[in-house]
């Protein structure tokens, strides 16, 4: 009797979370990803609102190096419930020329991901934004609060978070200063998965295993959607593949893999040697990449 | 497959003592790490120089200033699990500076394991992180004595830390400990059965976390939902997590500050209706009657309410390098409350080696001790000790938004206010503006009581104005205290058994909604009758001097009435003769006082 499953309990955690960031901000905002983070983000906020509309509009940062289908899974997914999603582009670093080929992955991701973020939660005023990030993911991340103080620059101070007790997350901000709330901070990447399985949570078709055209690199599979300059004999191979996480096109690796649905994506996970964010190429630019990213203010 | 059950613990020790190792061993010994992950640790550690051994510390130390110091500043969090279990480790930071970090860690463990470095026994910072765990709730700990190939794996040294930690914890109400020796560098009885140890046959670390009880710190028998957010549908739904209790369709509940009880109608988890929500689900609840219901308001079980209070006792752990000030204004967070508090008295600093109380009236960085609180508005709680999310609070500062504090509620302070619905007695508030009609039904209501042999006492706001609160003006200020001491003597008599009569303008929600939380026994009767009405009947003359500017401060011409939103009767003096009034008035009282005494 009265007995928690683990997969409720973290729902539980997560939507008390959302709740006090509608109940103690004027203007929250949700980082919307597509990713499948953000996928179970989106059905964790509906329930914890309905019946009535999400009292936060989605922002989605669009390098416009996305995957297509992200895109238009975005778009479906946003006209279906009735949500408002606020897109927003860094265009002058766009028409500056910014791209991952050119400027290198690193700086690429702080113009057109970490200032584009900063820039659209100045424009839009949000004090608090909810994000889909966990702390399984990556060793920094595993150091961080559920609720996260970034100052009037947008930056982390990793050596002095507030000290965080039970469920009594401390709101208070300065004008200027925004917070960061991460309601899946305790989610592991197989709950997720779990999860999506057993709510049948919509996710973007590139998570399943499909033959694709890929370019093989350093044992990385590169897609080539948005036509990466080709090393000399260089040619795109078709492998059976998919991605395990999503970002852009030329920084997220695929893995081969032949899991096409959830239930063998969980199998696949359930033996997993590599880690989820091996494939994702800014994370590993230099030792300590992602805390530098994030003091930065990136997600 | 069969859903696992969660243990959250906590790991701590003091620098050095190789904790970051041990669960490095922990992850890598139950295959939690990854490939690539292990392989940029062991490149880190071949870089180091580290003569071959793997520096697992570079596994959980996720900042580069950890790497850079080789110590760990604030807590990581990490998962694994097991087929038994699934795990959630709170790794702590051992350095005193850093024992607000410690604490974070804590507060949502429900087992710590302790790690002491077996070359030297038991430090200051081994209690003191015992003594947080424990004031925090933790009652099962494992003492890893860690390093055992530095001694010789000698158990003489193994012995004497059990009996230096056993003697230590004998100070810790209800805590138990399991001592394990350990080497965690080679991985010795962390996952995988030491060789080198057998005069120590008891279980690993691992079959230790895999069978301690995963202590439940929620209950199941009063009910505490903590109002945390109204979704404004049709009806509203009142969301929150449940703190303690259980909540099915047709409960009766009783909401509080209002002190109204009501029906359970719906009980959903999202959209779906579900026949009971318990801790700790995130729920969303519809009622039977509209009532005003808000963010900070408790939903509790009518019969077994928490305490009511603006003063209480509490054990402070002090955070910040700014000393406690007593009198200072802070915020004060409590379920989904925010309210002003000062500290009025620190009672006695505790110390962290033997937990005895030393006088003391300053609370500075990293110290715990007894302190007495006062509220603005009353809070709704039960001691720490019998409910976590009701009995814990913490201390913000209202300027720089800092934590200050973390506090654990021991009881209300002295004289012990009751809880509503504990008193025998109960008031009857009259609130309405002059001249409709308070007075002229009170007092009928007062002679019929009487009549009929109860305790009866009436409390008439002009004839109080004459002493008791004479001098008092009509100021927002001077009006809520004319209130607050009318709420007080009324409180008092409630409590003695008897049945209090108040018939006062009282003209704001606010100040009546705090009286109504302390006396809890309480019927709100609203007499009204519109302006207009009032105004051409004008008992005291006061319409008149404030039509002709000789008056200033009338309630309904230059300062405002604010109306019950729910009261438990309203005469409309305009419609109905004062009999009638006063028959509704004695029907709400006796069916009152027939729901208290069946």
């Amino acid at each position: 009797m009265f007995e928690t499953s683990h997969l409720d309990a973290l729902e539980a955690e997560s939507i008390f979370i959302m709740r006090e960031v509608a109940a103690e901000f004027a203007r929250p905002a949700m980082l919307y990803s597509i990713g499948k983070d953000s996928s179970v983000l989106l059905r964790l906020a509906q329930k914890a609102f309905a019946p009535a509309p999400l009292p936060f509009p989605l922002i989605h940062i669009d390098t416009t190096y996305k995957f297509r289908e992200m895109i238009e899974f975005r778009d479906r997914t946003c006209a279906a419930l009735g949500v408002r999603l606020i897109a927003h582009t860094n265009r002058a670093a766009i028409e500056n020329g910014a791209n991952p080929f050119d400027l290198g992955v690193s700086k690429c991701c702080s113009l057109l991901k970490t200032r584009a973020l900063l820039d659209a939660l100045k424009e839009h005023r949000v004090e608090a934004a909810i994000g889909g990030a966990r702390r399984e993911e990556e060793r920094s991340r595993a150091k961080e609060r559920i609720f996260s103080l970034r100052d009037s620059f947008g930056q982390w101070d990793p050596r002095h978070q507030r000290p965080e007790f039970w469920n009594l997350f401390n709101p208070r901000i300065d004008s200027g200063e925004t917070m960061r709330v991460f309601p899946l901070s305790n989610w592991t990447e197989l709950d997720i998965w779990r999860y999506i399985e057993r709510e049948n949570i919509p996710v973007v078709p590139l998570y399943f295993a499909k033959e694709r055209d890929v370019l093989v690199r350093n044992g990385q599979l590169i897609p080539v959607e948005h036509n990466p300059p080709l090393a000399p004999g260089e040619a795109p191979q078709r492998i059976l593949c998919r991605m395990r996480t999503l970002g852009c096109t030329y920084c997220t690796g695929a893995i081969r893999s032949s899991a096409d649905t959830v239930p063998k994506i969980i199998a696949e996970l359930e033996q997993a040697v590599r880690s989820e964010r091996e494939n994702r190429i800014i994370d590993h630019d230099r030792d300590g990449s992602m805390e530098l990213k994030k003091r930065e203010g990136y997600f | 497959m069969a859903e696992r059950e969660l243990l959250r613990f906590l790991t701590a020790g003091s620098v050095d003592d190789g904790k970051s190792t041990l669960i490095g061993r922990l992850l890598h010994d139950t295959r939690s790490i990854f490939e690539d992950q292990f392989a940029s640790v062991r490149a880190a550690s071949a870089a180091a120089g580290n003569n071959g051994y793997i520096d697992f510390a570079l596994v959980t130390d996720g900042l580069r200033a950890e790497r850079e110091q080789g110590i760990t500043i604030d807590v990581a969090y990490r998962y694994f699990s097991t087929p038994r279990r699934k795990f959630i480790i709170a790794d702590a930071p051992g350095h005193q500076q850093y024992t607000r970090n410690m604490a974070t860690a804590a507060s949502t463990a429900s087992a710590a394991v302790l790690l002491i470095d077996a070359r030297k026994g038991v430090l200051p910072q081994t209690r003191r992180h015992a003594a947080i765990a424990w004031l925090l709730g933790i009652r099962n700990f494992a003492v890893a004595v860690n390093k055992m190939d530095l001694v010789g794996f000698d158990e003489r040294v193994f012995r004497k830390i059990e009996q230096d930690f056993l003697a230590f914890l004998a100070a810790l109400d209800g805590a138990g400990a399991y001592f394990i020796p350990t080497c965690s560098i080679d991985g010795d009885n962390v996952v995988e059965r030491s060789t080198r140890i057998p005069w120590f046959d008891g279980a690993t670390l691992l079959e230790y976390l895999e069978t301690v009880p995963v202590a439940s710190h929620a209950r199941f028998d009063r009910l505490r939902f903590p109002v945390q957010y109204v979704i404004r549908s049709q009806p509203r739904r009142y969301a929150g997590q449940l703190a303690s209790g259980v909540l099915r369709p047709g409960d009766q509940v009783r909401v509080l500050p209002s002190g109204r009880t009501t029906t359970v109608a719906a009980v959903r988890i999202g959209e779906r209706e579900v026949d009971a929500a318990f801790p700790p689900l995130s729920a969303a609840i519809e009622l039977a009657d509209d009532l005003d219901i808000g963010r900070g308001d408790i939903i509790a079980s009518a019969n077994d309410s928490p305490a009511v209070s603006r003063r209480f006792t509490a054990t402070l752990l002090w955070l910040n390098d700014q000393p406690l000030e007593t009198g200072k204004p802070y915020l004060l967070k409590h379920t989904t409350r925010q309210v002003c508090a000062s500290v009025t008295r620190v009672s006695a600093v505790l110390n962290p080696s033997t937990l005895a109380r030393e006088q003391t009236d300053q609370l500075s960085l990293n110290e715990f001790g007894e302190v007495e609180i006062e509220t603005h508005q009353p809070l709704y709680f039960d001691p720490y000790a019998e409910n976590r999310a009701t009995g814990g609070f913490i201390v913000i500062d209202p300027l720089r938004n800092h934590t200050l504090a973390v506090g654990m509620i021991a009881s209300p302070a002295a004289p012990a206010e009751q809880a509503p619905g504990a008193g025998a007695g109960l008031t009857v508030w009259f609130t309405g503006l002059s001249s409709a009609g308070k007075s002229t039904i009170s007092k009928a209501v007062h002679e019929k009581l009487w009549a009929m042999g109860h305790k009866v006492e009436w409390l008439d706001g002009d004839i109080v104005r004459q002493h008791l609160n004479k001098g008092l003006g009509f100021s927002k200020e001077d009006r809520d205290e004319n209130v607050r001491r009318i709420g007080f003597v009324a409180e008092l008599l409630t409590r003695n058994g008897v049945i209090t009569l108040v018939s006062a303008i009282s003209p704001y929600r606010a100040i009546r909604g705090e009286i109504r939380a302390r006396i809890g026994s309480f019927l709100e009767v609203y007499v009204h009758a519109p302006l207009e009405v009032c105004e051409q009947r004008d008992l005291k003359g006061i319409y008149r001097r404030a039509r002709a500017g000789e008056m200033r401060g009338v309630t309904g011409i230059d300062d405002p009435y604010e109306p019950p939103l729910s009261p438990d009767v309203e005469c409309r003096t305009d419609r109905e003769t004062p009999a009638e009034s006063v028959k509704r008035v004695l029907d709400a009282i006796q069916g009152w006082l027939t729901r208290r005494n069946p």
